[in-house]
């Protein structure tokens, strides 16, 4: 049991290398450091969604009551309209649970803003 | 660096009649959408929601496009295919804001400030780079967009400007020395 809940482990851990690839899918709306069209992705692991200082959200992220962690950023990255319906990310989303497991780990890579 | 290191001819000058014509098949699918709803199917609140985020990008793309102009690193022909570009960025937020009022939302117009990374921005292979991530962005933001429209003209038209993103991600990377097209798929 142990060896097979390993291997579970194993098979969603995230690659930062990989997933700073897969984040330049995000790159016509978001940047770490700064809000476009999309909001800011540093220190996204442990914040309120819809929360960065001086983004227009969507009334929905804004009453999501989601603070994003591995587990909702998982949820939210495979279906963000099934996640968040009427958020304005307007994507379908990210199908391979290992993609977004290596998206992740870089985004939690990306832990400081800049002052 | 020289954007001519991929082709000895001038790569980025396509006749200005013949790019009319591309632009005017996504703008008649685009209008074809908005005949279909006219004859009864109603237009989704997701699908307006979808392009105005689209458009949204679009605006920050000619932003992004002018900084790159502006910024005194380009040298022709490399300015000339950074304006063409903008151009075209220019004509996908012409049809897409059209589309959106036709379709009785409201355009979402260009922000009032657009914060892009300028200070890292000092040689013409950085402003290069720089677009192509943004080109590169686009592409995989209008494949994200492309399934999720109920009205299949619009997901139509979306990918016609999919692909002409992916044309411009392609030529940046060549002009960057790196291959134009690394991949037999986009994601």
């Amino acid at each position: 049991m142990i060896g097979a809940a390993l291997l579970v482990a194993l098979a969603v851990a995230g690659d930062p290398t990989r997933g700073e690839q897969i984040y330049a899918r995000c790159g016509a709306c978001h940047a770490l450091e700064t809000n476009r069209t999309g909001p800011r992705h540093c220190g996204l692991l442990g914040r309120r969604a819809g929360t960065v200082p001086g983004f227009d959200y969507s009334q929905a992220m804004k009453r999501s009551g989601l603070t994003w962690d591995e587990k909702t950023l998982d949820r939210f990255l495979a279906n963000p309209l099934r996640a968040v319906p009427g958020t304005t990310m307007g994507y379908a989303g990210i199908e391979d649970a290992q993609e977004r497991a290596d998206l992740i780990a870089y985004l939690r890579s990306a832990a400081r803003c800049p002052k | 660096m020289s954007f001519l290191l991929f082709a000895n001819s001038d790569p980025v000058v396509l006749p200005a009649r013949r790019n009319a014509l591309l632009l005017s098949g996504a703008a008649i699918a685009l209008l074809a959408g908005r005949e279909a709803l006219a004859q009864g199917a109603a237009a989704k609140p997701e699908d307006l929601q979808i392009l105005n985020t689209a458009l949204g990008a679009e605006h920050e793309a000619v932003a992004a496009y002018q900084v790159s102009a502006e910024s005194g690193l380009l040298q022709k022909p490399v300015l000339d295919l950074a304006v063409k570009f903008q151009g075209h960025h220019k004509q996908h937020i012409d049809v897409l804001a059209k589309t959106i009022e036709k379709l009785g939302g409201k355009a979402a117009g260009p922000k009032a400030k657009y914060e892009f990374p300028v200070a890292q921005l000092k040689t013409q292979a950085d402003v290069l780079g720089f677009a192509a991530k943004l080109e590169q962005g686009a592409v995989s933001a209008y494949l994200g967009a492309v399934p999720l429209f109920a009205n299949r003209d619009l997901a139509k038209a979306a990918a016609s400007i999919l692909g002409d993103e992916a044309m411009h991600w392609a030529v940046l990377r060549q002009a960057l020395g790196q291959d134009p097209v690394p991949a037999a798929f986009v994601s």
